[in-house]
């Protein structure tokens, strides 16, 4: 009899989880979906609804989504995606119609995508919105004061064997080198590749490969001969446990990355404008009016909330006034 | 006797209700059959198209691993993956086994009543904490302090040995538990036998309740392997995320399950290659643990000795 008891209570309480979890199947979908419509429809009336297609480069994507996150708490009703083909990727895109604003690390290009988009009938705003920088580091004690694109080249170029930095200009440390560098998948991988072995893409393999940035930092900053390069904000970040070197792009000027130097492209060829190109088409649409509007006003602090160099002051009203028009 | 009669005769409530339980049963234990077919099954899409493009000898016998590459320096090789994989837990083990058997032993055989009920819930306490927290250890202060300021070791920040040794920190508990286990049950009788026929306690403890419990000891050491190969945490911050085929602990390792975790958190896109390759080798990782697991069964069979 007593088993019987425990069966019954077992069985109840079983019966009772399989009937919860059955009836919350049923109503939840119903009930969200009730209300979902319901918002929207009210909402028709004064508030912003719709949806926005951003695509395009991966290194403003961080951007684009700090901006879409900031935006869609003040007005709900409107869905963002931020998708990541790259910058080619993203004209493709955008110049057959599929976005409604294309994400770019680079001006578009006057004999490809110009064209493109000329065919696909798209006019389009060029609006920049933040500036990138990449920052070279070292171990402190691997004091590099300044490197040539030349001997970051050697060192970073598909199938190098180099081992220390003296391995690629004899005047620099003889310190057994320990690489790091940002994941593949990341824009400053793509943004580093093409800059300094001249074709996106094409690198060393044998290096220690991160999306996490804090985690390049850890590795340079606690490797005697660490040697590495991330986004410039992260290096900011941990200004105090590395040594910073500057890049001298070939005419024997060595400059190194600070707000200023990325700001004014003068740090080459490692600092760069991000841009947006909203579609004139789109932006009649109120929701992406509203969002490139918001972008411009607050550029600077939704760069600080993505982690990258902001425009200047002047460059900020530069991009106002190019979204007035 | 009467009861049980008349139940077969008309099917009453009850026996509707024994099987009504008896489904509610079977449910609970089909979940976890149906989730492994799943499991297996997703791998083995994404797998097999895989080896649409990559030819199984060059996945298998290949020596490099750079999926994440543009296509011309690509290459599928996953033995670095295989190697760093089981370096790593050679490591671990090297550390965990003697450990984790000997406290294990002190704990079941030696230890007074007293300090076990101290050392036991410490024990416990470890096996909770999270893998995260041990690879934040590893990482902040096992490499920097101990093996680079305390052993003046050449280490780089990212390391095997500093990952290995974690990592078999992380094992002693799941091995220290269950040899204790399979320790204690030995009946009482072997231990006073051994007394009788002169033997110390070190000579009962080492030579009579050590092999009587053997099997249990197999099996402990079977799953603190298969804890560490699985582990992927400690591994992929304090390890490294290089594919590397060498012998030095000093250099950075990659091991299967933190070259998933490490490609999954980037944005790669859904349906290329190396999209695939996180499936390619969780399948491989996955035939690596049921190889494991099935030598486990066998081992713990060979061994088993029966006291009845």
């Amino acid at each position: 009899m007593r088993d019987n008891r425990y069966l019954l209570t077992l069985a109840i309480s079983g019966a009772l989880a399989f009937g919860v979890v059955a009836c919350g199947d049923d109503e939840e979908p119903t009930a969200s979906g009730g209300d979902s419509t319901e918002e929207t429809s009210s909402e028709g009336g004064g508030e912003l609804s719709g949806k926005i297609a951003i695509d395009g480069s991966s290194t403003v994507a961080p951007f684009a989504e700090a901006a879409a996150e900031l935006f869609q708490e003040e007005n709900p009703g409107v869905q963002i995606t931020v998708g990541t083909s790259g910058t080619g990727g993203g004209f493709e895109k955008f110049c057959a119609g599929e976005t409604d604003i294309s994400d770019a690390s680079r001006a578009i290009k006057d004999d490809e995508e110009v064209p493109l988009c000329e065919e696909g009938g798209i006019e389009y705003t060029e609006v920049q919105i933040a500036n990138d920088g990449i920052a070279v580091a070292t171990n402190k004690d691997l004091a590099v004061d300044c490197m040539t694109v030349d001997a970051l080249k050697k060192v970073w170029n598909k199938g190098s064997k180099i081992k220390s930095l003296a391995d690629a200009d004899p005047e620099l440390p003889d310190t057994e080198l320990s690489l790091y560098g940002p994941g593949t998948d990341s824009g400053t991988f793509d943004f580093f590749t093409d800059a300094i072995n001249g074709e996106e893409g094409v690198s060393r393999e044998d290096y220690e490969a991160s999306e996490d940035d804090n985690q390049l930092v850890t590795g340079v900053s606690g490797d005697e001969g660490g040697f590495g390069y991330f986004g410039f904000s992260y290096y900011e970040a941990a200004a105090d446990k590395l040594n910073l070197v500057g890049v001298d792009s070939g005419d024997g000027n060595c400059v190194k990355p600070s707000i200023e130097t990325i700001q004014d492209g003068s740090y080459t060829p490692l600092s760069r404008p991000l841009f947006m190109y909203p579609g004139k088409k789109a932006m009649e649409r109120p929701e992406v009016k509203a969002f490139m509007d918001f972008v411009t006003t607050q550029a600077p602090m939704i760069a600080e909330a993505a982690k990258i160099v902001p425009l200047t002051d002047e460059q900020l009203t530069e991009a106002q006034g190019a979204l007035a028009q | 006797m009467g009861h049980r009669t008349s139940m077969v005769r008309r099917p009453s409530g009850r026996s509707r209700f024994e099987g009504a339980v008896k489904g509610i049963l079977f449910g609970a234990a089909a979940v976890s059959v149906l989730t492994t077919i799943a499991i297996v099954f997703s791998l083995l899409n994404e797998t097999l198209s895989f080896f649409g493009d990559v030819p199984i000898g060059d996945f298998l016998f290949g020596t490099k691993w750079t999926p994440q590459f543009a296509a011309d320096q690509q290459s599928f090789g996953v033995l670095p993956l295989v190697w760093g994989t089981l370096y790593l837990t050679g490591i671990g083990l090297i550390v965990a086994i003697p450990v984790g058997i000997l406290s294990g032993m002190y704990l079941s055989e030696f230890a007074p009543r007293r300090v076990r009920k101290v050392i036991k819930p410490i024990l416990e306490v470890l096996a909770g904490v999270p893998t995260i927290v041990f690879g934040y250890f590893a990482l902040t202060f096992f490499t920097p302090e101990v093996l680079k300021n305390g052993l003046g070791l050449d280490v780089n920040q990212f390391n095997a040995l500093s990952a290995g040794i974690v990592l078999g920190i992380l094992v002693v508990p799941t091995i220290a538990t269950l040899v204790e286990d399979a320790m204690s049950s030995v009946p009482q009788s072997l231990r006073e036998g051994s007394a009788g026929l002169g033997a110390n306690r070190v000579q009962t403890a080492v030579r009579v309740v050590f092999p009587a419990a053997l099997s249990g000891v197999v099996a402990a050491l079977v799953l603190g392997a298969s804890r560490a190969i699985g582990e992927t945490v400690i591994i992929l911050i304090a390890g490294g995320q290089q594919a590397n085929l060498s012998l030095n602990p000093y250099e950075s390792y990659q091991s299967m399950a933190a070259f998933i975790a490490a490609t999954a958190r980037g944005d790669i896109p859904t349906g290329s290659i190396k999209y695939e390759t996180i499936f390619v080798v969780g399948m491989t990782l996955f035939v690596f643990t049921l190889i494991l697991n099935m030598v486990s069964i066998r081992l713990v069979r060979k061994y088993r000795q029966v006291y009845e």
